[in-house]
């Protein structure tokens, strides 16, 4: 048993790829999901806004990225991609730990800035004019994905430098 | 940098030439014109709704028409349509087309009519194709469908709900009507919708069946024929192929008018036009022989205009200064600014009293969007076609083109953020080389810029961007902070200057100052100031945070309030504090645009060195790449404009002035030039 814990550096690692990718990979999905809906809707009246609406669906689309990002940079660093190095136990669950920051921001970050984005379309819907506007509101929301993904970034970096 | 200055215009004019320098006024578009609001019993408002009216119908009606002709005709809208903008007019076509507005129009009622009629003969295709529908049930029966008997029988023609057999309902009248014989039951077609049956019983026994039949659910039948079905079908049939003809015969007619698509377009623009200057009217003052036009127009251009309308018309003209609040904002800044008017003016235009910030934002702006973007291959992909956007669409409108010349200077931008990271396409160059070129990873040739970076690689010093992103920051709030600065000596406030902005460079300043002399920070920042900085940070801070304490809240007279406010004033600092950790995502957004063109680039490159795997390559790369502008882009625009609006606005602006909005021609599809 303790062996088989000895050696699972790896499929630690890996967990933490996994939680970046699927926490905030169904944060944007919601999020591109529901305004999508919304975007359909508007769509229906109005077509000649489909640029704009797509904007707005694109906008909470960002975190699944982010969460790809920071499981591609974990993956390149076990050696999943590329050449394979050494996993200890230790670092493993680093990575598992700085894989949570996105994982989770992302997953409710995303939702908000779905449901923000709804909202941003209701409001192009009826003035195509204050896009400018609507499109910082779903931003602002945005930002503490942004902080979540630095700050998992950082941490990445930082374990493949830790020597234990 | 300028909030254009603004001069209340105010002609007097004799109103014969009214109509000729409301038109004037209308192709150069350089005077708001305002609602004179007064009457006595000299000068009187004129009310034009009604040939507004008139004029709206006529440009609403081309507009149909138009839009019923190009469908018919099947003119395509290109891709880049919103790029096209309004083709201009020349002076032949345009007196060529006024002078046959009447028959323009004609053809435009022409049109809509034949068009009503295609719709009117469509509708009456359906009705005939629903009938011939419900008569297909009685096609084999021989009889018209109102037959209702002989002299001695009577007939029953109907249906019933469902299907239903010969022996079901001979079963069923029998236990009705057990005395009743001589029932001849006919069941014409059935299916599992519906019966249908011809019944025919003696004429005394009449009565009581249809009661019987009744009970069971009989009805007759929703359609009616003086025929038997299958000749009234026939009759039907014949009728469609009439109205199939009417429809070809008006669809020709329509397309015949090919030629004037032109000239309804132009006659739509026209009518709005003429509506507009007559909307205008109402804003006028006139007595029986002279006109009085209150507006606004800017400085630069109010000589011109005086001069012209007193030599031309006779007219009378004064000019007034007035920078008051009251007059309308127009920007005007250098053509590296100008294209960033565009987000200024999302966000709100200045007020008269606050100062155009275009100039200075857009340096950072480009800065800053480019770092966010940070690849040379997307920079150049992106100017390139910016450059090829503005080389080709002549006519684009002014707002169109402000915005692609912004995307054109933040291209460059970001291919000089990604020479100096090192980024081409993420790391095209060196893949391309090890996969396809099979060289080792040393012998990639050390390009800088496009494989080495000139400056540092953020991906593997991701600590000294950070710093740098910081420090950005620091310099744009600062730089905020100095326009509010700016603001208060324009105004004359000299001592808010010390109050509102000194104080906060001393505190955000030495609070910096000291925080870099910490032991702490090394690590982070990779050197360490002298101790006696802490010294001197600290002392800095302690008198700014002093002098916001004391005099943040000097508006207020009672010093206990006074002081609450002080110390809430104080409590900005925290403000400030994640007003700059907000700058961090410059170089998170810079990452996730390096990182995944890297990702791009590897997933291309797994499938080996064969012919087949380069295009494999060459698939994913072009695609990976496009998906990967397309989202960064955005996220490079909305934060940077975020970075704009909320950090460094928030320094210094206000915003809410009233836009310029000057009395001109709001065309659809032609641009009307001054000189016609």
């Amino acid at each position: 048993m303790s062996e088989i814990f000895a050696n699972s550096g790896l499929f630690f690692a890996l967990l933490g790829a996994a939680f970046a990718t699927f926490l905030a990979g169904t944060g944007s999905a919601i999020g591109v999901g529901k305004a999508g809906v919304a975007a359909a809707g508007v769509l229906a009246e109005e077509p000649s806004l489909f640029g704009k609406v797509l904007i707005f669906q694109l906008l909470p689309a960002t975190q699944g990225i982010y969460g790809l990002l920071v499981a591609f940079l974990i993956l390149t660093n076990v050696g999943l991609i590329g050449t394979p190095a050494d996993v200890s136990v230790q670092q493993g669950l680093l990575y598992l730990a700085a894989s949570l920051p996105i994982g989770i921001s992302g997953l409710f970050s995303g939702i908000h800035q779905g449901n923000c984005s709804v909202a941003g379309i209701g409001t192009v819907a009826k003035k195509p004019d204050q896009m400018g506007k609507a499109i910082i509101l779903p931003a602002m929301v945005e930002t503490y994905a942004i902080l979540a993904l630095l700050i998992s970034i950082l941490a990445v970096f930082g374990v493949a430098n830790v020597n234990i | 940098m300028a909030i254009v200055d603004m001069q209340k215009i105010s002609i007097y004019a004799l109103k014969k030439h009214r109509k000729a320098i409301l038109e004037t006024l209308q192709r150069k578009g350089v005077v708001e014109i305002n609602n004179i609001d007064y009457s006595d019993s000299v000068f009187y408002k004129e009310d034009t709704t009604k040939q507004q009216a008139s004029f709206l119908k006529s440009s609403q009606t081309a507009k149909q028409a138009a839009e019923i002709l190009s469908k018919e005709i099947g003119a395509k809208k290109s891709l880049f349509a919103s790029f096209e903008g309004r083709e201009p007019i020349s002076k032949e076509n345009y007196y060529m087309f006024v002078n046959d507005a009447a028959e323009i129009m004609r053809v435009a009622y022409d049109i809509v009519n034949f068009k009503k009629q295609i719709n009117e003969s469509k509708a009456e295709i359906n009705k005939l194709s629903a009938q011939i529908q419900s008569l297909t049930p009685w096609k084999t029966f021989d009889l018209p469908l109102r037959f209702k008997g002989t002299e001695k029988t009577q007939a029953f023609i109907g249906t019933f709900q469902g299907e239903v057999t010969h022996s079901d309902l001979a079963d069923s009248i029998a236990q009705a009507l057990p005395d009743i014989d001589g029932i001849d039951i006919n069941i014409i077609s059935a299916d599992k919708n519906q019966t249908c049956v011809f019944i025919l019983c003696g004429k005394k026994d009449g009565g009581a069946l249809y009661e019987a039949l009744r009970q069971k659910g009989f009805s007759v039948p929703s359609v009616d024929s003086k025929e038997p079905p299958a000749q009234r079908i026939k009759i039907l049939q014949k009728k469609i192929t009439q109205e199939q003809g009417n429809i070809e015969v008006n669809t020709a007619k329509i397309k015949a008018q090919r030629g004037m698509l032109h000239a309804l377009c132009f006659i739509e623009d026209y009518y709005v036009m003429r509506a507009e200057k007559y909307e205008k009217i109402e804003s006028l003052a006139n007595s029986r022989h002279v006109f009085i036009l209150n507006g606004y127009i800017p400085k630069n251009m109010a000589q011109e205009l005086q001069a012209m309308l007193i030599s031309r018309y006779d007219a009378q003209v004064e000019l007034e200064d007035d920078n008051s609040e009251n007059a309308p904002v127009t920007l005007h800044n250098n053509a590296f600014a100008r294209p960033v008017e565009g987000v200024l003016e999302t966000y709100s235009l200045p007020k008269r009293y606050e100062v155009d910030p275009t100039s200075i934002m857009a340096i950072f702006y480009y800065v800053f969007f480019g770092m966010m973007f940070s690849d040379a291959g997307y920079g150049i992909v992106m100017s390139l076609a910016c450059g090829w956007a503005l080389h080709h669409f002549k006519n684009m409108e002014t707002g169109m083109k402000k915005a692609v010349k912004m995307f054109f200077f933040c291209g460059i931008s970001t291919t000089f953020w990604g020479l100096m990271f090192g980024s081409f396409f993420g790391d095209a160059v060196s893949v391309i080389c090890k996969t396809f070129l099979g060289m080792a990873p040393s012998a990639v040739p050390q390009i800088p810029g496009l494989v080495t970076p000139i400056w540092f690689n953020p991906i593997s010093d991701p600590m000294r961007l950070l710093m740098i992103s910081f420090l950005f920051g620091i310099i744009h709030l600062f730089v905020g902070l100095g326009i509010q600065a700016y603001i208060h000596i324009k105004n004359k406030h000299y001592i808010y200057v010390l109050y509102d902005v000194v104080s906060w460079y001393l505190l955000i300043g030495g609070a910096i100052l000291a925080l870099l002399s910490l032991d702490m920070m090394k690590d982070m920042a990779g050197f360490v100031l002298p101790p006696v900085f802490l010294t001197i940070g600290g002392i800095c801070a302690g008198i700014g945070a002093v002098i916001i304490l004391l005099f943040s809240g000097r508006e207020s007279k009672n010093p206990v309030k006074r002081l609450l406010k002080g110390i809430y004033g104080l409590y900005g600092a925290t403000g400030y504090l994640s007003d700059i950790l907000s700058y961090s995502r410059l170089l998170a957004l810079g990452l996730a645009t390096g990182v995944i063109a890297q990702v791009f680039n590897q997933i291309g490159s797994m499938f080996g060195s064969s012919v087949f795997a380069m295009i494999l390559f060459a698939v994913i790369f072009v695609i990976g790449h496009a998906l990967n502008i397309g989202i960064n882009a955005l996220g490079a625009y909305v934060h940077t404009n975020r970075l704009q609006f909320v950090e460094f606005f928030g320094k210094f602006y206000e915003g809410g002035g009233k836009a310029f909005n000057p009395f001109k021609i709001n065309t659809k599809h032609y641009k009307v030039k001054e000189d016609i």
